[in-house]
């Protein structure tokens, strides 16, 4: 059973949908008690940040999220901020990040493209991924970006996927069982189920 | 390589989809959620829907239609309509929608984009302008209350102040083109892309997959929108809801790809 972390951000109902159609198990969890009969976690978000960080320490279930991915290692997929929030802390807020994956979130360096492109990335990119489960029957992947900032891992075994912005950034990182999408999968049409489904499946 | 979008408008009236010509005559089109069903199938870039009575009528977005459109979305999808205050924003979002559309606000409560964008983030704010040509030297203008009421305010300086606020995305959208199908009004768009470093979106006017291409042959990466064109056919303009294949939208990105 796959569980939505629902802390008030995020595209919950796109992912049930999707899941309804896969005919596969996903439930939307609110409470940490809700979490508990989860063997996988899907922590979405659309937000800022700190507002995002702040929206799930409300939510009362940050302790039992880290009990369960860095303790029990269930399988965590972090869309979006849900990704970024995986990362120790972030250039577009104050407020400390999981620090589930070794790495921080930076901005684009506008500086440095010099008005090459434009911020917020935003759009379909083609997402260059290493060989792995998570990526698995998807030929030329495609997904849809909505960001101006991106996961800097520590180290390049942390980077999952690589997409072109002004240079490469990873857009999509992994450590252990813990995952982190830049994407999303729940509005990248059929690139975006598939990614869902081989998700459930590993 | 990131991709252009083209990005199909769909405007909401009385419950129902319409299609207007110069922000007037609306004709009903059809049903917001089988339109959007029909364009899952079509495998569309992003979706705006915008509730071109709620700014009008001063009432409170409709969620549960928001709601229902965004969980059957499976592209992303921005709302436009009846925006005033973070409460709905933070709302809005959370019901699953990626891009909240403000227009008024921008001149009227600038502080609530940058509100918003310490919640939802910029990249989730986007500042929408209608604009005709006004007054007797027919300068382009921003007009608020759908095309109602002008604000004085140039597209210029509109985009500038909405990059300031802290919003990730512009949309323009020519009110003397709308519905027409006879072409974007470039002039208008060479103005503000020229002067803003946000992605921009551009709408009203596209009455071909040649306006389309023609966009992405001048600006490369930007977003395309359009009603009509995505839901009339011929000159009759029977209803017929449509999209490029993956196949055309390639060809239309040529000039890039």
């Amino acid at each position: 059973m796959i569980a939505l972390v629902d802390y008030g951000l995020g595209n919950i109902p796109a992912f049930l949908h999707i899941y309804k159609q896969l005919n596969l198990a996903c439930v939307r969890a609110t409470t940490a008690q809700e979490l508990q009969q989860a063997d996988k976690l899907i922590l979405p978000g659309v937000g800022a940040f700190d507002w995002a960080m702040q929206r799930l320490e409300q939510s009362g279930m940050r302790p039992c999220l880290d009990e369960l991915v860095l303790r029990r290692k269930i399988p965590v997929l972090g869309v979006c901020v849900g990704m970024q929030m995986m990362a120790r802390s972030s250039e577009e807020g104050k407020t400390s990040g999981l620090g589930w994956i070794p790495g921080e979130v930076r901005r684009f360096d506008e500086a440095n493209l010099q008005g090459k492109i434009r911020l917020p990335h935003m759009g379909w990119n083609d997402v260059y991924p290493k060989d792995h489960l998570l990526f698995k029957e998807m030929t030329t992947p495609r997904f849809y970006f909505l960001h101006s900032y991106y996961f800097s891992a520590d180290s390049a075994q942390a980077i999952l996927s690589e997409t072109d912005y002004g240079g490469g950034f990873a857009s999509a990182v992994h450590h252990e069982m813990i995952f982190g999408v830049q994407f999303h999968p729940e509005k990248s049409h059929h690139w975006g189920v598939q990614l869902l489904k081989n998700f459930a499946d590993l | 390589m990131l991709r252009p979008r083209i990005i199909p408008c769909l405007l909401v009236h009385k419950g129902g989809l319409v299609k207007t010509t110069r922000f007037a005559d609306p004709k009903y089109v059809g049903d917001p959620l089988n339109a959007v069903r029909i364009f899952n199938e079509k495998q569309v870039d992003e979706l705006i829907v915008a509730d071109i009575d709620a700014t009008v009528v001063g009432k409170e977005p409709d969620y549960e239609l928001i709601a229902n459109l965004a969980s059957e979305c499976r592209m992303p999808l921005c709302y436009a309509g009846g925006v005033t205050t973070i409460d709905q924003i933070d709302r809005i979002v959370g019901l699953g929608v990626e891009k909240v559309a403000l227009g008024s606000a921008t001149i009227q409560t600038p502080t609530l984009i940058t509100e918003a964008a310490q919640h939802v983030g910029s990249q989730s704010i986007v500042a929408v302008m209608d604009v005709k040509k006004a007054g007797l030297r027919r300068r382009h203008e921003v007009f608020i209350h759908n095309g109602k009421k002008a604000t004085g305010v140039n597209p210029v300086d509109f985009a500038r102040r909405a990059e300031e606020l802290g919003a990730g995305e512009v949309l323009v959208n020519s009110i003397d083109h709308e519905g027409l199908m006879k072409g974007y009004d470039l002039p208008l768009i060479d103005q503000v892309r020229g002067n803003t470093r946000l992605p921009i979106s551009v709408l009203g006017g596209a009455g071909s997959l040649e306006d389309l291409r023609g966009l992405v042959d001048r600006y490369g990466v930007i977003g395309a929108a359009a009603g009509s064109l995505f839901v009339f056919k011929g000159k009759y303009r029977a209803v017929l809801i449509q999209y490029p294949s993956l196949v055309e939208k390639e060809t239309l990105l040529s000039s890039l790809i």
